[in-house]
């Protein structure tokens, strides 16, 4: 029953499609917005931006999060920059190269015009954010600063020191409770959602529990925008917070909604290892820093000298040796990919072998010291706060990392998914980033989707439904849905078993990292989807949730999570395995060239793969959405 | 109404009346300083300072200035500290707070007491006897304060007592007088490293002058 | 290494709290604070017991969810470090560790160590953003800002939000969180044209959220993870005291 989707792209040139879109989208009468309700879920940069706009325009926003402010959404902890094609630099950037870089950057396994899109609107968010208050960084004269990031030649990238996610987060947040003063939004903090409730066939609310209280809460509104964002938290070690989940997606997922392309995770090069079984997160060092480290192993896997005293023709600059064009700046996709190589062929340093060197030496003794320190002095600090170890005398210790997800929700061109007045922004949908995402281009796509897309989109949806009065939560199908959770909730706590939802985490996300991470192969995906069943089945029998439901219980919450990637883990193994291509995050061991590079085959694998799900989690529908390239024609990607 | 009872203007006030009494601190000191004349000539030198003071109708005024000024940073403290406790609800079992602080700054208020409490003696032993009390005159026909001082700074007490009260001044205006400058709203690093270094000698200058006197009086006359 | 544990049990505000003493046999050195924690409640769920709830979510130091008193200071003993990034090589062998939830009667204690500050969101509610809707920007080179004007503004826009200088502070007074927004919008041309209003309306809010009053201690400075100035205080007093002054 597999079927081909088609997500509705407007007439016209790829530059005029969405003005185009725009120019016919059907619009609310300011009178009539005052009627409508939207329950926007996530108060990261793609949900805050997005409730803020839509109250502005005058629709009554329900803002839910599951964290005790809104300001605290992981969106805040993006370091680098957000991309616009401003060309402020004069060097030769404009709308179509940005989006050329994005699609290419992606190898070709995005949708053309929503790329595009993302390009096109990217100059207005940096007018947008200067306009909240967002301090970008400045030439002394006064004017926009701009560096360059990798994957790209020219420098587009707007920063706020090292923390750009953090400043863009707060002029949305504080977009947000602008709104919250005039009444257009009201905030449900320590709310998780645990429920999509769809009437008729149309989302009209959401089942969410008050984590303080323990209560469980129906919401009706006229449409649902889920911005809960990835879910690289699946892999449990990842440079993703605690919180972050796929609970939200996955059980709109269930309600009807695909899944596109679950299996596209962006392993980050540069995080610190893991130092011991005790971690619950691997944190990021930037990027940059690839700008003057250089990354090597010890040639021999049985080394044991400290790395000062390994001498030059004992060590291997793989990247270089390897990628001599790019060397160590090549892109993040071939660079984890590179690391895991030497790891694997236990050529790896630190106590676990587990991580590559990252060397300054060269660099603090060509510009010296205090150069070193003064480009990347926090991050030393950093790096000495969380391991103990000075990176000035002694080269750091780095290894890839779960980052991020570009699959996601399937969404049309209007970011509506699969039901009907059910949308999701930001990086919970699979949009614009196709099979790798570039450097500085989630910070955009988070806000664009937020401030400049959803609002025409929604209204656009909106525009039939004025007639529909208050949705009201005594229907049928919330008490359904309340029902199924609180079920869900009794399940986990009766079962009274072994093992706490951290430790099954734990577990699948060893499996997952190992089989379904930077490298997979078919007997791999296949071992990986036996073991998750059994491992789902465990949790079934031998969870161990404390407490009760009606009270603070943040295993409980966990409990619900797991189970959700429990199930999602299989998807993304079945998504993984079906594609036999290499591309972008996604590396198939059978399918390299003869160098050891992806793969991609355009003529059978030229498509998303959007999952619906059945009722059983080992047996869900592939549909395909193929992509249609018009305007460019997809190139092998390399960075030899 | 918030306005009033709003902590920024309550800080104001507490500021303006405190620098105003440090401003007469400097004028009482620079009297007082008169003490320490050989003997005759201070007699009638402060005596006659004194009865100046008790007669000009200007310093007249400003003392019920200082009144009130002493009248409204006492009250203001209290509604403040009422405030305070409102804003802490339960305390810490375990505090180790103080580290990042200076014990004079988190403790104006008990310093503040302790003013205030030797402010009282001290305006019972002098101002309230030269004003309503039977007093000598001396040579010049002044009422005589002198002695009184001279006499009351016999007492080796009386010298510690007032010497506990003048540190317990010096550090309240050590934080103080700074304080009130950030509390007007200075901001500027520059000045504020200013305020700090005039501040901090300002307190230091007004405790070591006002110590020498007892001092003074007790040594000398023991000799 | 060992480790001694006195931790601030409490079911909800209403209760009475009290440190209840755990130990811990094999905390390595280079755990987290909170991994330390983590650790801790996977024994208290085996044993039965319910686990410590404490507030978290980034663990890299920047969305400002997590923070506790460690040994009576706000987020332990290391400088512009948050709890999270705090590591147990920071403690020696044998150690007795207080753990209490940061205490002020504008952040009600939700359980043990969690508390509620969305008193916080309440005063940026109130006026802490500029006044501009989506599409409204102008260009955005056509308002110069300076570096320097930028870099100060950054300075204090950097603040997370975690609250620790209301823990710190001996008045409970959220002068520093409150005067960081107010001083980061007042040093941008394009957050300055509402100063006046928006600091009125911020200090008003936080005193009707039951802050204290600063004493200008300076002990939140010291405590803040960001290392926000104090300075922006004073500037707070300022622009309050002028839009009063200038008040029509």
């Amino acid at each position: 029953m597999s079927k081909t989707l088609k997500a509705p792209i407007p007439e016209g040139p790829l530059a005029e499609k969405w003005n185009n879109y725009k120019a016919k989208a059907r619009l609310v009468s300011p009178n009539n917005r005052k009627q409508l309700e939207v329950i926007v879920v996530g108060t990261g940069l793609a949900g805050a931006s997005a409730a803020a706009s839509l109250a502005e325009m005058g629709y009554n926003v329900k803002s839910f999060c599951f964290q005790d402010s809104p300001r605290r959404a992981h969106s805040v902890a993006a370091q680098g920059g957000v991309n616009a094609a401003k060309n402020y630099k004069n060097d030769g950037d404009s709308v179509y190269r940005m989006f050329y870089d994005t699609l290419k950057g992606g190898d070709f396994r995005s949708r053309e015009a929503n790329t595009y899109r993302l390009a096109e609107c990217s100059a207005s968010l940096i007018d947008q954010a200067v306009a909240q208050g967002v301090p970008f960084g400045r030439e002394y004269g006064g004017y926009l600063r701009n560096r360059s990031f990798g994957g790209v030649q020219v420098s587009r990238t707007f920063y706020a020191r090292g923390q750009t996610g953090q400043q863009l987060l707060l002029g949305s947040y504080q977009a947000l409770l602008r709104q919250q003063h005039t009444g257009k939004v009201k905030l449900y903090a320590r709310h998780e959602m645990l429920d999509v409730v769809i009437i008729d066939g149309r989302a009209r609310g959401i089942i969410a529990r008050n984590l303080d209280t323990g209560e469980i809460e129906r919401h009706g509104a006229h449409t649902v925008v889920l911005a809960t964002g990835g879910f690289g938290k699946i892999y449990y070690l990842s440079t993703l917070a605690m919180g972050c989940n796929a609970s939200a997606i996955w059980r709109a997922h269930k309600k009807g909604a695909y899944m596109a392309n679950p299996s596209w995770t962006q392993i980050h090069p540069t995080s610190l290892p893991q130092s011991g079984e005790h971690q619950s997160k691997l944190t990021l060092m930037s990027e940059s820093l690839r700008n003057d480290g250089r990354i090597w192993v010890p040639k021999d896997k049985n080394e044991t000298r400290a790395p000062g005293e390994i001498p030059e023709d004992d060590r291997d600059y793989y990247l270089e040796r390897k990628y001599p064009s790019f060397g160590n700046l090549a892109p993040r996709d071939i660079s984890s990919r590179a690391a895991k190589e030497q790891i694997d062929l236990g050529k790896g340093v630190g106590p676990l072998k587990n991580a590559v060197y990252l060397d300054f030496s060269r660099a603090i003794n060509e510009y010296g010291k205090d150069v070193i320190a003064e480009r990347y002095g926090n991050l030393f600090t950093m790096y000495k706060k969380i391991t103990g170890i000075d990176a000035y005398k002694e080269p750091m210790k780095i290894s890839p990392a779960a980052h991020f997800s570009m699959g996601g929700l399937w969404v049309d061109y209007e970011l509506m998914t699969t039901v009907p007045g059910l949308f999701a922004i930001g990086e919970a949908n699979f949009s614009d980033h196709g099979a790798n995402r570039l450097g500085a281009n989630s910070l955009l796509q988070a806000c664009v989707d937020g401030y400049f897309i959803l609002p025409y989109t929604l209204q656009n949806y909106l525009a039939d439904q004025i007639k529909i009065p208050k949705i009201e939560v005594d229907h049928p199908a919330f008490e359904e849905s309340e029902k199924l959770v609180k079920d869900q909730m009794q399940s986990f706590l009766s079962c009274k078993g072994k093992k706490t939802a951290e430790e099954f985490h734990k577990e699948l996300g060893k499996e997952l990292y190992d089989k379904c991470g930077l490298l997979r192969t078919k007997n791999g995906l296949e071992k990986a989807i036996e073991n998750i069943r059994n491992l789902r089945e465990e949790y079934k029998t031998n969870l161990l949730v404390p407490g009760s439901a009606e009270e603070v219980n943040s295993e409980l919450e966990k409990a619900g999570r797991v189970a959700d990637y429990m199930e999602l883990a299989e998807l993304m193994c079945v998504d993984a395995l079906h594609r036999e291509e290499s591309c972008g995050a996604h590396f198939r061991a059978e399918f390299q060239t003869e160098d050891g590079e992806a793969r991609r085959d355009d003529e059978n694998f030229c498509y998303s793969a959007a999952w619906e799900w059945t009722g059983n989690a080992s047996q869900p529908i592939l549909n395909r959405e193929p992509l249609v390239f018009d305007t460019v024609k997809p190139t092998v990607r390399s960075y030899k | 109404m918030i306005f009033i009872k709003n902590s920024v203007t309550r800080k104001n006030l507490m500021a303006i009346t405190g620098l105003f009494l440090s401003f007469f601190l400097i004028i009482h000191l620079l009297g007082n300083l008169q003490l320490l004349l050989p003997a005759a000539e201070a007699q009638l030198q402060y005596n006659s300072y004194s009865h100046l003071l008790g007669g000009n109708i200007v310093i007249k005024l400003v003392s019920y200035v200082l009144y009130l000024c002493i009248l409204l940073h006492s009250i203001d403290a209290i509604y403040l500290s009422f405030k305070k406790r409102r804003a802490n609800g339960t305390s810490y079992s375990y505090d180790r707070r103080g580290r990042a602080s200076s014990w004079y700054s988190r403790n104006m208020m008990a310093l503040g007491i302790i003013i205030f409490v030797f402010l009282v003696i001290h305006f019972k032993d002098f101002w309230y006897h030269y004003k309503f009390g039977e007093l000598p005159v001396d040579t010049n026909g002044n009422k005589d304060l002198y002695t009184i001082v001279v006499v009351a700074f016999e007492q080796l007490w009386y010298v510690v007592l007032y010497i506990v009260a003048i540190l317990a001044l010096g550090y309240h205006l050590l934080h103080g007088v700074f304080s009130a400058h950030r509390t007007m709203g200075i901001y500027h690093p520059m000045y504020n490293r200013i305020i700090n270094i005039v501040g901090k000698s300002f307190a230091v200058i007004i405790t070591i002058g006002y110590i020498i006197i007892p001092l003074f009086l007790y040594f000398n006359l023991q000799s | 290494m060992k480790i001694t544990l006195k931790i601030w049990r409490q079911r909800d505000c209403q209760s009475k709290g009290e440190f209840k003493e755990y130990h811990l046999d094999k905390v390595s050195k280079d755990m987290s604070f909170l991994e330390m924690l983590d650790t801790l409640n996977i024994k208290l769920i085996k044993q039965g017991d319910l686990p410590v709830e404490f507030d978290h979510d980034c663990r890299e130091g920047i969305c400002g969810q997590c923070g506790v008193m460690i040994n009576g200071i706000a987020h332990g003993p290391l400088k512009n470090t948050t709890t999270c990034q705090l590591h147990m090589r920071s403690f020696n062998d044998g150690d007795t560790i207080y753990v209490e939830p940061f205490k002020a009667s504008a952040f009600p204690i939700v359980r043990d160590l969690k508390v509620n500050r969305s008193a916080l969101d309440h005063i940026i509610t109130s006026g802490g953003y500029v006044s501009v809707d989506t599409g409204q920007a102008p260009e955005a080179n056509s308002i110069p800002v300076t570096f320097e004007q930028a870099e100060a503004a950054f300075d204090a826009a950097a603040c997370i939000g975690c609250g620790a200088c209301v823990a710190s502070c001996k008045n409970s007074s959220a002068a520093l969180f409150t005067s960081a927004k107010i001083s980061h919008l007042a040093q941008l041309p394009q957050g300055d044209k509402e100063t006046s209003t928006r600091v009125v309306s911020m200090v008003n809010q936080m005193e009707e959220e039951g802050f204290g009053h600063c004493t200008n201690t300076e002990a939140c400075e010291v405590e803040c993870p960001e290392g926000i100035s104090v300075l922006n205080i004073a500037r707070m007093n300022y622009e309050y005291n002028r839009s009063r002054l200038m008040k029509k």
